[in-house]
């Protein structure tokens, strides 16, 4: 098909998706407006397990099966790109060479490092308080670890991080969200169930089980991004294909 | 604020869709999917939206002091955010592979099948 041919069919398809989709906006409830029976109720549920982040009571205890679901995909994307990028019969792998650094990126990367670590921590461990959580301050640790090669080169950044512990790490804690889950259903009649003591309203103590799934979901996303990352950035650093010299590309 | 945000997700979504019926480059198209995607969220923000409410989190707000918006399609766009992210990083392992096998990652000159 000629990109002529293929614009052309475009535009006729945008016109009736734009014209059916405007149709349908115009009758649907106004954006700002006063109705939200959902979000009502999810905000009495997250006060009555006083959980003070409306959003984490809702990913981690009233929709916390569905959160399993969503650890799962990450978790099969990890292996997929694991099984992706693997080193192929026809390649080989060079050790990455030391490489000299800036002393200034040196030191915005060495200052960065502990502070971006203690930084994710942090919005793992206040997830039920303040917005974050496991997602977010998973993601955070993981990017912490990178500064390492910002401030030095890959072979210290492959010292930071052992990859070993970290696929266990990964798959440990996507079996101790089920684990849990399932200790719920041993302890309170229902998977998943808020049966821990709730504590006091806005302490970090608060909220029953949802800090123990926001950990687990903080230690698997954090190892599970660190391990997606080393997959992508081997293949940029040391894997070269066949014939291949690594100056060449 | 009416009926604006729904338009503005369907322009990203269309404008998202016109980058992927012309792109010449897969990485190209990774980031166009990221932007179709990006409507959803857009999407999800404006149906939870409510006229002058504050984020759903009460660690420095008195319950009923305030409107909310809704956390539920938070919630969801969290979970949307995740997805999106694990798409595109499966997508360009496979466009990796892709470059590999066939040297080359415009998606118009990939038309025979190989093993």
């Amino acid at each position: 098909m000629s990109s002529r041919t293929r614009l052309l069919l475009f535009g006729a398809a945008a016109l009736v998706i734009a014209a059916f989709f405007a149709v349908a906006c115009t009758e649907m409830p106004r954006s700002g407006g006063a109705s939200h029976p959902y979000g009502d109720r999810a905000v009495a549920a997250a006060l009555a397990h006083r959980t003070a982040n409306v959003v984490s009571s809702v990913n981690f205890d009233v929709r916390a099966f569905d959160t399993l679901g969503e650890e799962s995909i990450l978790f099969g994307t990890v292996l997929g790109a694991t099984l992706l990028l693997r080193l192929a019969r026809d390649e080989h792998r060079r050790p990455a060479a030391s490489e000299r650094v800036l002393p200034t990126t040196r030191l915005l990367g060495t200052v960065l490092l502990p502070v971006a670590l203690v930084v994710g921590v942090y919005v793992v461990a206040h997830g039920q308080l303040s917005p974050g959580g496991g997602f977010q301050g998973g993601v955070v640790l993981a990017t912490a670890l990178h500064f390492g090669y910002v401030a030095a080169d890959y072979r210290v950044l492959e010292r930071l991080r052992p990859l070993a512990v970290l696929d266990v790490a990964d798959s440990l804690a996507a079996a101790s969200f089920t684990a849990m889950g399932l200790a719920c259903l041993a302890a309170g009649g229902a998977f998943l169930r808020n049966v821990l003591p709730l504590g006091t309203f806005n302490t970090i103590t608060s909220g029953g089980t949802v800090p123990l799934f926001n950990a687990a979901v903080g230690v698997e996303v954090a190892s599970g991004v660190i391990v997606l990352l080393a997959h992508f950035l081997d293949q940029a650093v040391e894997i070269t294909g066949p014939g291949e010299t690594k100056e060449e590309r | 604020m009416g009926v604006w945000p729904y338009l503005a997700a369907g322009w990203i979504l269309l404008v998202a869709l016109y980058g992927l019926v012309t792109s010449r480059n897969l990485i190209h198209a990774v980031g166009c999917l990221a932007v179709a995607q990006s409507s959803t969220y857009v999407m999800l923000l404006a149906v939870g939206y409510r006229d002058h409410g504050t984020a759903p989190v009460f660690s420095d707000l008195r319950p009923g002091s305030r409107p909310l918006v809704d956390p539920v399609v938070q919630a969801l766009a969290l979970t949307d955010v995740v997805v999106g992210a694990t798409v595109t990083a499966l997508l360009l392992a496979l466009t990796i592979q892709l470059r590999k096998r066939h040297g080359t990652v415009d998606p118009q000159a990939l038309t025979g099948l190989r093993g």
